[in-house]
Order: C-alpha cells, then sequence, then structure tokens
C-alpha cells in the first residue's frame, strides 16, 4: 500500500508543469491590470509626483498598453525598478512590461531573453557638469571624476568614449539616480554622464539649475524602448503595435480631443487605426477599437511627448531626432492595414 | 513515569520503532530531493524557453567599465569580467580585514573602559554602547558617508600636510611608493630583522624562566627592526621614491588614493562592530574569577600587568567564540557598501556584472560562494586560535 502511494506522489511531481508564463496577453486580462516596471524616478520619463500619481512618457507608455489591452488607462501597477532591478524582474514574470528608459542593444536583446519592442525616444549619452568649472566641451574632461549610475550602457559608453580620445578619468558608481545627483551635490565627482534627456531631468533636480550645464556634445546613440519578455509573440505584437498606433495616430492628426469625431471619419487609413474598418484589433487579440482608446485615454505620441518631455513640460526638451520621418526625425510607425 | 517498553503487537516491518524511525527519514529526504529537483528543473526549462545565455563563458568578455578602487592592475577597456570578480573580492576582503583590525582595537579598549573605575571612562564607553549598537548599520554607513563628503573640502581647496598628503571629497592622497632596483634587499634585511626579533625574544623568555633577569626586549627589537633596513636602505642607495599628489585639471594625479567610499564604510563598520566586540571582552573580563585578580593585587602586581598578564589570557578563552561571530558579521555587513558605491563584490559583480550580462543565477551563485568560503574561512582560523587558547589537560 504505502509504496504505491509513494509511487503515486512521485509520478504527481513529476507531472506537474513547470511554471512559466507563456500568454502574456491573457494573463494580464485575467488579473485585470497590468503590472508595468518603471524607474525609481526619471523626470519626464517616469516618476511619481507629490500626489503618488506616475506621470512621465514611459508610464504613458504602459497607460496605452493598458488602454488597448483592457480598455482602461488607469488599470496599471507601476513597479518602480533600479537599473540593476529591471531585466532580473522582467525575466521573472514579476512585471509583464518594462517600460523604463532602457537602451536597446545587441547583448540586452539577444543573450538576456528578452525583445525589445521598438523605440519610444532616441536619445544619446551627455554630460552635466558644474558651471563654475568653464568646461565648454568633453573633450577638456581628462582627469576628471563621474558619478555614474550602476548597469546602465553610460557606465560602457563612458569608457569607450575616453580611450577613444585617450583621456583618463574616474568612475563613482550608485545605485539609484537620486544617490547619483546626491554624489554630484555634495562634490563627490566634477560631472554627472547619462542620457541627456535624463540630465535635463536631473538639472532640475538641483536646488539651482543655473550653477550646472549640459555640455552639447552626445557620445552615444541610446534607443529607449519598452521590453518584453522573449518568446511571447502575441504581447511582444500587442507592445509593438501600442507604439505603432501613438506614432500612427499623430501622423494622422489624430489627437485625445478629436479622437471621438474622428469615429466618423471617411480617411480609410484612420477608420483602419480606430478600428472603424480591418481587423487589426482582432487579428492582435484585442477590441477592434484598441487604438481609439489609446488615443482617447492617453494620446498620440505627440501629446505624451509634449506633456512629459517637451515645450509643456518643465523639462523643455527639442523634439530632434524624435520628430516624425515625414518632419525630419526618425519616429516612423508601420502602416495600420 | 512508566517507562517500561509497550510490546510489539505487530509484526510489520513499521512496527519496529528503529525502522520506522529510518523509514521517515529516507521519506523525507526523498521528498526534499525530488523539490530541490523540481525546482532545478523548472529553472532550466523556463531559462531555455526563454532563451535566455547560460554557463560561465562571460567571465572572459570584457567588462569595459570603471571601477574607482582597484586593487590590481585593472583596465577599464580590456579587462574581463572574471577581473570584475577578483577586483570585487580584493575590495570586499580589504575593507573586512581593515574594519575587523579597527574594531577588534577599538573594541577592546571600550570593553576595558566600560569595566573602568574612572567615572567618566566607563560612562562614556556605555554610552558610546548603547548608541552605536541600536542604530542599523545601514543609516550608520550612510551618515558616515554624508559626514566624511560634506566635511571635506573640494580638490581644489585641500587640506595639505607638508605638500605631500592631501584630504579632499575626493578621498586621502597619500605619496604612492616607488620601489626600484635594489629594494628587494631593504626587504631581505626587514625579513631578516624578524628572524632576528623573533628568536630574541625566545632567548629572553628562556632567560627570564632561568635567571629571572628582566631583558630590555621591547627597546631592543624595536632598534632592529627599524636600524637594519634603514641601514640597508642607505647602503644601497636610496632606491625607493615617492610619487607625490599633485593638482592637475580636476583631480590630483598621482599618489595612493584612499576613497571616501572606504573612509565611510571603514568607519561605520568599525564602529558599530566594536561596540559588540566591547560587550564581549566586558562579558569576558567578568567571567575571570575575582579572586584571580585579588590574588595577583596581593603578589603586588601593576594593574597593567594583573591585565595583561593575568585576566585577559583567561577571558580571551571567553571572548573569541562571541567575537568570531562579530568579525563574520563584519565581513557580510560589508556588502552593505552597494549603498554608497564602494566598489565591493555586491556592487560591482552581483551589481553592476550582473546587470550588463544578465546571467542572474551563475552571478548570485558565485557571490554566495564567495561570502561562505570567507565566513568559513574565519571561523575556521579563530577555532583554532580558541583550540589553542583553551586550557588545556585540567
Amino acid at each position: 500500500m504505502k509504496v504505491t502511494k509513494l509511487a503515486l506522489l512521485v509520478g504527481l511531481t513529476a507531472a506537474i508543469p513547470s511554471l512559466s508564463h507563456a500568454d502574456t496577453l491573457q494573463d494580464v486580462m485575467e488579473k485585470d491590470v497590468l503590472n508595468c516596471g518603471v524607474s525609481t524616478g526619471i523626470p519626464g520619463f517616469s516618476a511619481a509626483d507629490s500626489k503618488g500619481v506616475w506621470k512621465g512618457i514611459d508610464v504613458d507608455f504602459c497607460r496605452s498598453v493598458a488602454s488597448a489591452v483592457l480598455g482602461d488607462a488607469s488599470k496599471v501597477k507601476y513597479i518602480p525598478l533600479t537599473a540593476k532591478e529591471r531585466f532580473t524582474a522582467l525575466q521573472s514574470g514579476e512585471i509583464d512590461l518594462l517600460s523604463r528608459a532602457s537602451t536597446w542593444t545587441a547583448t540586452r536583446d539577444t543573450s538576456l531573453g528578452l525583445n525589445f519592442a521598438g523605440v519610444n525616444y532616441y536619445d544619446g549619452q551627455g554630460f552635466l557638469i558644474s558651471a563654475k568649472l568653464g568646461v565648454k566641451s568633453a573633450k577638456e574632461l581628462d582627469g576628471a571624476t563621474f558619478c555614474i549610475q550602476a548597469g546602465t550602457t553610460s557606465e560602457l559608453n563612458l569608457t569607450d568614449y575616453f580611450t577613444a580620445n585617450n583621456m583618463e578619468y574616474k568612475a563613482v558608481t550608485y545605485d539609484t539616480s537620486g544617490q547619483t545627483i546626491d554624489g554630484f551635490k555634495k562634490g563627490r565627482c566634477d560631472a554627472v554622464t547619462s542620457d541627456a534627456s535624463q540630465l535635463y531631468g536631473l538639472k532640475l533636480k538641483m536646488d539651482d539649475p543655473s550653477t550646472v550645464i549640459v555640455l552639447p556634445e552626445i557620445i552615444s546613440k541610446e534607443p529607449l524602448g519598452p521590453v518584453v519578455r522573449q518568446g511571447d509573440d502575441n504581447w511582444f505584437n500587442v507592445v509593438r503595435w501600442s507604439l505603432f498606433a501613438a506614432l500612427e495616430a499623430e501622423e494622422l492628426g489624430v489627437t485625445s480631443s478629436n479622437a471621438e469625431a474622428m469615429m466618423k471619419s471617411e480617411n480609410p487609413s484612420i477608420k483602419r487605426l480606430l478600428g472603424t474598418s480591418g481587423n487589426a484589433g482582432e487579428n492582435l487579440g484585442l477590441k477592434s477599437d484598441w487604438a481609439y482608446q489609446i488615443v482617447k485615454q492617453v494620446g498620440n505620441y505627440s501629446e505624451m511627448f509634449d506633456k512629459n518631455v517637451g515645450k509643456d513640460s518643465p523639462l523643455n526638451i527639442d523634439r530632434g531626432l524624435n520628430k516624425l520621418w515625414n518632419q525630419g526625425g526618425l519616429m516612423y510607425a508601420m502602416p495600420i492595414r | 513515569m512508566n517507562n517500561k517498553q509497550l510490546p510489539i503487537d505487530g509484526k510489520g516491518f513499521l512496527n519496529n520503532p528503529q525502522h520506522r524511525a529510518v523509514f521517515f527519514q529516507i521519506i523525507a529526504l526523498i521528498a526534499v530531493i525530488l523539490c530541490a529537483f523540481y525546482f532545478a528543473n523548472n529553472m532550466f526549462d523556463n531559462i531555455e524557453k526563454r532563451g535566455i545565455t547560460t554557463g560561465f563563458s562571460f567571465l572572459d568578455n570584457t567588462a569595459g567599465f570603471g571601477i574607482s578602487q582597484t586593487l590590481t592592475d585593472y583596465d577599464d577597456g580590456t579587462s574581463t569580467y572574471f577581473d570584475v570578480f577578483i577586483v570585487g573580492l580584493l575590495n570586499t576582503l580589504l575593507v573586512s580585514i581593515l574594519g575587523i583590525i579597527f574594531a577588534s582595537i577599538l573594541g577592546l579598549l571600550v570593553g576595558i573602559g566600560r569595566l573602568s573605575n574612572n567615572f567618566l571612562i566607563s560612562k562614556l564607553s556605555l554610552i558610546y554602547i548603547e548608541t552605536f549598537r541600536n542604530i542599523p548599520i545601514l543609516l550608520q554607513i550612510l551618515f558616515w558617508y554624508n559626514v566624511v563628503l560634506a566635511a571635506l573640502p573640494s580638490p581644489r581647496q585641500s587640506m595639505s600636510y607638508l605638500d605631500s598628503v592631501f584630504l579632499n571629497n575626493r578621498g586621502l592622497l597619500i605619496p604612492e611608493p616607488i620601489f626600484e632596483s635594489g629594494s628587494g634587499a631593504i626587504l631581505i634585511s626587514f625579513i631578516i630583522a624578524v628572524t632576528a626579533v623573533f628568536y630574541l625574544t625566545r632567548w629572553s623568555r628562556k632567560r627570564h624562566d632561568k635567571t629571572g633577569e628582566e631583558f630590555p626586549l621591547i627597546k631592543v627589537s624595536l632598534a632592529i627592526l627599524i636600524l637594519a633596513p634603514t641601514l640597508v636602505y642607505f647602503i644601497a642607495g636610496q632606491p625607493i621614491s615617492a610619487v607625490y599628489p599633485e593638482l592637475k585639471g580636476f583631480n590630483f594625479r598621482g599618489g595612493l588614493a584612499i576613497i571616501p567610499e572606504l573612509l565611510a564604510l571603514l568607519f561605520a563598520l568599525s564602529i558599530y562592530t566594536a561596540t559588540y566586540i566591547a560587550e564581549a571582552v566586558r562579558a569576558g573580563i567578568e567571567a575571570v574569577p575575582k579572586g584571580q585578580k585579588e590574588a595577583a593585587k596581593a603578589l603586588g602586581l601593576k594593574d597593567h600587568v594583573i591585565l595583561s598578564k593575568v585576566v585577559l589570557p583567561q577571558a580571551l578563552r571567553v571572548i573569541i567564540p562571541p567575537v568570531i561571530n562579530q568579525f563574520l558579521n563584519l565581513t557580510k555587513n560589508s556588502s552593505l557598501a552597494t549603498a554608497i558605491g564602494y566598489p565591493e563584490l555586491v556592487t560591482l559583480f552581483s551589481g553592476t556584472t550582473l546587470n550588463q550580462v544578465g546571467q542572474a543565477i551563475e552571478i548570485i551563485l558565485m557571490t554566495m560562494a564567495v561570502y561562505l568560503t570567507i565566513s568559513i574561512v574565519i571561523s575556521l582560523l579563530l577555532n583554532w586560535v580558541n583550540a589553542k587558547m583553551a586550557i588545556k589537560g585540567r
């Protein structure tokens, strides 16, 4: 008797399928909430305001996906992650989507079991330095000490840049961007180096922003975008096309304020985008009004950009490379048809 | 209570208590192994499904990031992740060893001070112990880091001593010795001096045992240790020179720099751990029977002789086991340095490297193995010391 029971136990243990998240889209729909990994506080990208409301262009992307999948932009649970924690959190299934100013690199895309779904911000690495040092160019930074956040591409680019220019430097590496700027404020380092967009945010965190300057040099390409787990193509499609939908909406002139009126538009592209014709939503496994919900509840790409980092925000960053392709930028949505 | 064993009425295998005990232990063992197997299997399965790279081949890849304190020849552009691992390991060992030394000295002094008859000394020791023991170590590390950074001036306003030692918020800069050819002779002469002192000590102890005559051991030893290498230094034509730190551009170039992160971490760890060591020392001293001290006093021994020759040797037997624990704690607490960016093993390897490479399992396993090894080595070492100290044959 005993032996049979034991054998049964062994059999049962072996028969339990291994736990894995194969179908994130279905998981998210069942949970009715999107677990979105964001930063611990990068102004303009993802930062909680004084009331604890998360804001930023990366946060808006989380909200876009939630609108498309769940029909409600507020059904997002934000999980703040340091640069070090972010990929492990995604790999382990703690979050469904990582939208945290992460640079798309070959190593990350191929060896971490992750996929970058696109680019929502074209950035480059720059330097923030105290104005009173009188430095005008990064080439004058020989021998300087830099504060950097651990586990970023900035650490690697800095080495590349200084090696290529035959200059010396010292690096002090901190865990969070808060500690990094704190170290700079206390004079532990001469300059901070990070993605240029973040430097504008850090500048605002200084007691007197006019005491620091951002140097003109950009020393690297930093395409920032949302990341998902590899091997879940459905979910990958949903995330990628949520990004394209916001860009397409900008190109077609659909905004959060005119989206409702646009539903009656006769323009075939707009009709396909908003789901009044075609079956883009159905093919993604979503409702036909998925893109309408994104634009209505969150806005098109230019609205997200202007509100969080662009002309309507304290950062006031020029759109530059992030303009649409037909306006001289790199932002290009694949056609919805 | 009735201790008579109950008669075994069944004849089955499990009715024998001995067999039963073994049987259930085997079942428990199988359950544990199955569980572990299940989790491991699950992990490998998921890793494969996601296409995450596995294995230790990443250790040969170029790391390509800068580190603020390296004890080995680390090059930002060409060194590998394995070099990063070594750098992190050495930095952990550096802060642990220095911390253990300072904490032991401070702990011993405060522990003795706690028992002092001087009201001020004993109360100050008490306040020190109670304050620093009851504040979490992480807060103390952050506190000292902020104090160190806030109190020190910028490089251009450095405090300097004789234009060769500088202190600023980039660290403490001291001249770096450069060993030219011929400096080996100085090292050899120093080793010979140490050996001479060793035999001199044995000889003087024997003489003391035989004749009771005191030999000025400390003075003579010091003279040998200092004079011999100095003499050779001049004979060999002064082969050691120094590179002085010099302010160039943003920072000082040349010289040895002790970074503020190390200073802050060392302060925090030593001050925190010393409180526990002080309590262990006090407990040890109080455990020595009062009669021992009184007997020593009756013989007319001086207070410091009583402490060093009568009380401490006996107290050490009580002190060592808890102190081992504190040394281990200090070593493990050094990983909190990640909060202030001191480049030790956890910051560098399971922090930066993990993020650049993304192979969490391998990296965390390596890091855990290191702490396990360090802890086991320290325990074995001090257990050996403890065995040496134990009362023999009584």
